[in-house]
């Protein structure tokens, strides 16, 4: 059979339902090959919107996502999703076309060297060389994307190869010496854990994206004790937030409760987390009094920021319990943290998430959230983008399951939130799903519409309306003198207008005192539908740790 | 120092942090890897990348085909070799690691010294080669090549001395190392 219909028959042993593409000249054999496939394929309209896309799918269902582009263009379009997610450890599986082989080299017509420019920026990539490779290197790229530390695959595939014929078996055995990853954990460091959690006297579970997958696991430890819990913004929803053992987010905009409890903490549990300088601040004053359990299953991130005193390699989801069962097996006595939660209760009473609201009709951002909070019922996916609603989002809906909060974390990529959101409704058709996104980084990549009005996606898209790129201009505000230099927006595009023109129902919603209502109405619209919520303009998120300074020193 | 109610005794003061440790030596690291188009770039790329400094690379074939081997050597004054290995192990096409012991390793390097060597330099020359057993290797008018083998420390010397007569240039390869005794490196 062709190589192609090879690639089909390995996409369906992996279990892929869905892909997002965009054809080309060099993938056109791949394309011919979705006629008989049985593969739904989702047409996007720019290759970023399908990467992103493939990655909202994965975080949304815990499956590999996959994504297709031509060759040259195609693949450089991808190159933002690739990097994405390879920086939040999203499976991903990006399927490239590349010129014929005679032409590689050459600088062939929309040749680009797809390999070579995203090798910095993924897990593992393979340029085929001989067209019999092709099932064998499919079914690595899905193994090495979905096990140990997920990240993005690229497989580039030059023309002619994929169109040649190839006998085809089903392959069902991968073997790749070089790549074995831990996920076990070691059974006498997690002992040596458990003690040191027993014995101490202010400890912190500090929990990042590498739990997600191991939510029940992780509020079982923290409730076989009183043990308080933070996560990244990664993590959210991983612990859930309306437990009275949850301190809320940690790092830059976290709560002061969070981040005064690692301050002054006596031993931090790093579960799946990487002490990014988002979450430690100042690194040289981070977490003074602490020592490190340090639970990871990527054993480059341990040690990597932070020194470790009892690093744990391994997979959350089986460590977790392990280190649960230890440590109830010591008998710990509860009453050693009463004082602690003394202390933390006393951050919690005096330092809540609090904001000034209107006294009029308009809509300060915080509200917006808190009303998507009641308009959903606390209950949908919120994909953001990336800005102060983003920040907003993580402080005020409070998410209490995990893959219910996707966002781009390490990246920070503006244009994420709308085609991420688009995956994930397309992974979970049942499920609400809404895309909360600003007024600059829906622009990025809002030709996805187009996608949601063709395939009928029902995603409701929230945008934060407040005129700026305001996490911008919140910077140019504090740190240089008010000094705005092109954060204005201006009052473009005509959001309500766009909607319709993309098929999709549009909204604006000004009014505070019937937003709740409003955003119901529009939630229960049948098809995709965008909402223009203008807020206040110039809204500073807050509390916050100034670039530099130590978390202690938090503002606002 | 244990707290009432557990069994065990754990004072977190004794604990020690692991990692981020700066040897302040020389290290050599053996790496093998697949032999296949692009593997070299991946790794020197990822050194880069990460800031890795690396003193000297040299690359060449094993007893097994389908295996390269990857020697370098880096300081460990400046770079935590655990990161510097862990970073590497990262990369799907390596295959093995050794951060090689000092004591228990054999290494070598092979250098090339075009000296400008004439009259009564030339026998000065010859005589500091015969120490090194350095090889002359070309001799014309005014110039000779020696070839020198060994340790990096030695063709430094050698290098050191050989400079005030007139050192016309230089090719060295960098070490590669081979672990003593059966086991394999
Ligand atoms: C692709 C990209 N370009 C630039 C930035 C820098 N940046 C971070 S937040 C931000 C402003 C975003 O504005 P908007 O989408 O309106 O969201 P807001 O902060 O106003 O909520 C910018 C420009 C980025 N993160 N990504
Ligand atoms: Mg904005």
């Amino acid at each position: 059979m062709r190589a192609v219909d090879a690639l089909m028959e390995c996409l369906k042993a992996e279990g892929v339902d869905v892909v997002f593409g965009y054809p080309g000249g060099a993938n056109l054999p791949t394309y011919d090959a979705f006629h008989d496939a049985g593969i739904r394929h989702i047409l996007v309209r720019h290759e970023a919107g399908g990467g992103h896309a493939a990655e909202g799918y994965a975080k949304a269902t815990g499956k590999v996502g996959v994504a297709l582009g031509t060759s040259g263009p195609g693949a450089t379009n991808l190159v933002t999703p690739i990097c994405d997610a390879m920086m939040d450890s999203v499976p991903v599986v990006f399927i490239t076309g590349q010129v014929r082989t005679d032409l590689l080299g050459t600088d062939g017509f929309q040749e680009a060297d797809t390999i070579g420019i995203t090798m910095p920026i993924v897990k593992h990539s393979t340029m085929i060389h001989h067209p019999s490779d092709l099932p064998r290197a499919i079914h690595e790229a899905f193994h090495i994307a979905r096990t140990g530390r997920p990240g993005p695959v690229v497989v580039d595939i030059p023309t002619d190869l994929s169109r040649a014929d190839i006998p085809y078996e089903p392959i069902t055995d991968v073997h790749l010496p070089g790549y074995q990853p831990t996920t076990e954990g070691n059974q006498k460091q997690i002992r040596l854990a458990a003690k040191a959690l027993a014995n101490a006297k202010r400890p912190v579970l500090y929990v990042g994206g590498g739990a997600v997958g191991a939510s029940e696991e992780l509020v079982e430890l923290a409730l076989s004790d009183r043990l308080p819990v933070t996560c990244t913004v990664m993590g959210l929803g991983s612990f859930p937030a309306s437990h009275p053992q949850w301190l809320g987010m940690l790092g830059m905009h976290g709560t002061r409760t969070a981040n005064y409890a690692m301050d002054e903490a006596d031993l931090i549990v790093a579960i799946g987390a990487r002490f990014d300088d988002r979450v430690t601040a100042k690194l040289s004053e981070f977490a003074p009094r602490a020592k490190f359990v340090h639970i990871d299953i990527d054993p480059a991130e341990i040690s990597k920021n932070v020194p470790a005193h009892i690093p744990i390699v391994g997979d959350t989801k089986n460590i977790l319990p392990r280190l649960t069962a230890e440590y109830r097996a010591l008998g710990p006595d509860p009453q050693r943290l009463e004082e602690w939660w003394h202390r933390i209760s006393g951050w919690q009473e005096r330092y809540p998430l609090a904001y000034e609201d209107s006294v009029d009709t308009e809509i300060k951002p915080q509200y917006m959230v808190q009303a998507l909070y009641e308009a959903t019922g606390g209950d949908a996916i919120i994909v953001s983008d990336v800005g102060q609603h983003q920040m907003w989002a993580a402080q005020h809906y409070h998410f209490d399951k995990p893959r219910h909060w996707i966002n781009s974390g390490g990246l920070g990529t503006m244009g994420f939130g709308l085609p991420a959101a688009m995956g994930a409704k397309v992974g979970c058709p049942d499920k609400q799903v809404v895309a909360l996104v600003g007024d600059g980084g829906v622009q990025m990549n809002i030709q996805e519409l187009a996608t949601l009005a063709q395939d009928q996606i029902d995603v409701k898209v929230f945008i934060m309306n407040n005129g700026y790129l305001g996490m911008v201009r919140q910077w140019q505000e504090l740190f240089w003198d008010r000094r705005y230099s092109h954060v204005d927006m201006g009052n473009y595009p005509d959001f309500v207008k766009l909607a319709e023109a993309y098929g999709s129902t549009g909204f604006r919603f000004t009014d505070k005192t019937t937003l709740v209502e409003d955003m119901k109405r529009a939630l229960a619209t049948p098809g995709p539908v965008m909402v223009d919520v203008r807020v206040t303009a110039e809204e500073n998120v807050y509390p916050m740790i100034a670039p530099g300074q130590p978390a202690r020193d938090m503002v606002g | 120092m244990g707290e009432p109610g557990t069994k065990e005794i754990l004072s977190l003061e004794e604990l020690e942090a692991a990692g981020n440790f700066r040897s302040g030596r020389k290290h050599i690291v053996s790496i093998l890897v697949e032999n296949k188009p692009g593997v070299l770039t991946r790794v020197t790329g990822l050194f880069a990348r990460r800031g890795f400094n690396i003193n000297t690379l040299a690359v060449g074939p094993t007893d097994d085909d389908s295996v390269s081997r990857i020697t370098i050597t880096l300081d460990g004054a400046v770079h935590s070799i655990d990161q510097v290995t862990k970073q590497l192990h990262k990369l799907i096409n390596v295959l093995k690691i050794r951060d090689l012991e000092p004591e228990e390793t054999l290494a070598r390097e092979l250098a090339l010294f075009k000296i400008s060597a004439d009259g009564v330099a030339r026998a000065e020359v010859m005589q500091i080669c015969d120490i090194f057993r350095a090889h002359i290797v070309d001799v014309s008018k005014r110039a000779v090549v020696a070839e020198v083998t060994g340790t990096q420390e030695k063709v430094d010397a050698f290098e050191r001395l050989i400079r005030p007569f007139g050192l016309i240039e230089m090719a060295r390869t960098g070490e590669i190392a081979i672990g003593r005794g059966r086991n394999e490196t």
